[in-house]
């Protein structure tokens, strides 16, 4: 398997011929494109149950309905 | 036929159905992103023209293909939409294009950083780089045509309209360089020859890097459109439950 490998030393392979910041800026920004789309939904998900709970905990504090969630905006929430 | 179709439509059962493939989606996703990378960035020969930059189309190819993909999918959910008013095609649809202006923007970027070596510019008004770019500000449009409108009936149906006409783009951009002679090179035939230039040794990495591209696409949609779909039920019964079962945070 290793003797397919297509560079010789690990400082031939960080330079990438003469193209080391074409190549690894494209997989940078392939990583930072992952993480971010990974991430921003998860994160939307988790805030969405946060806010619920509290608002749920709010309601059952001043005796209101959990239904009295007047003023969440749609705006953003696929995100 | 039609019961499953419906039943598809409901967004608590899309919730519980996705909720059990997401985790087998990311194993699938990790293992063909790994392989694919490393085959890609170690073992792919160094190309006899492009040296180490053909490194670079393993990221390219698959994201700026599945970019591709993003048009259709808005114009079959506007259509159920318009059609049959199902609720969950909408929230697919809303979910899909910014996911899409990520791809696409991806695909240009990573375009231009792999033409400035080897055609020496970074962007060139060549046919298929313009309807890439016209494909991203369609995408912008979209999103901005649904915050713009205050009623998500009215919103829904607009975006439907405009996602149905903006994927005739798609064809355009994926026959721009047959039609056009254009900077940007042809679509490569696959060979199965181990001595052709576009061989298995150079394609079979870029299969699994566009398998898990499409992966990627995929959860990425999932994960929106499950938020999506709790904030939009947020008054149903099942979400109210659900987010009184969960454990993981406090109030």
């Amino acid at each position: 398997m290793f003797e397919n490998l297509a560079f010789s030393s690990v400082t031939e392979f960080l330079q990438m011929g003469k193209y080391t910041f074409h190549v690894w800026s494209v997989y940078g920004l392939f990583a930072v494109f992952l993480t971010v789309n990974l991430y921003l939904p998860r994160a939307a998900h988790r805030q969405f149950i946060r806010e619920q709970k509290r608002r749920a905990l709010r309601a059952a504090q001043s005796g209101q309905p959990v239904e009295a969630d007047e003023g969440r905006s749609d705006a953003n929430g696929g995100e | 036929m039609w019961q499953w179709f419906f039943r598809l439509g409901s967004p608590k059962w899309f919730y519980e159905l996705s909720g059990r493939w997401l985790p087998w989606l990311v194993v699938a996703m990790t293992v063909l992103l790994t392989i694919g990378i490393v085959w890609a960035l170690l073992f792919v020969p160094q190309d006899y023209q492009q040296g180490d930059t053909i490194r670079i189309m393993y990221v390219h190819v698959p994201v700026a293909s599945i970019s591709l993909a993003c048009f259709p999918l808005m114009a079959v959910a506007g259509v159920i939409t318009l059609v049959w008013k199902m609720k969950l095609a909408d929230m697919v649809a809303k979910c899909a294009a910014p996911i899409g202006a990520w791809f696409t923007a991806v695909a240009l970027a990573t375009g231009a950083i792999w033409g400035q070596p080897i055609w020496g510019t970074w962007w060139a008004w060549d046919a298929r780089l313009t309807s890439m770019l016209i494909q991203f500000f369609l995408l912008i449009g979209v999103i901005a045509l649904r915050s713009a409108i205050e009623s998500p009936d009215a919103a829904a149906r607009a975006c439907a309209l405009l996602s149905v006409v903006g994927a005739i783009n798609v064809p355009i951009i994926k026959y721009s360089v047959e039609w056009w002679n254009t900077l940007h090179q042809p679509a490569s035939s696959f060979s199965m020859a181990e001595d052709s230039p576009f061989g298995p040794e150079i394609w079979v990495p870029l299969v699994i890097m566009i398998c898990a591209v499409y992966l990627f696409f995929v959860i990425s949609l999932i994960l929106s459109t499950r938020t999506e779909i709790l904030i939009r039920e947020r008054r149903s019964q099942w979400v109210v439950d659900l987010v009184a079962a969960d454990k993981t945070q406090g109030a």
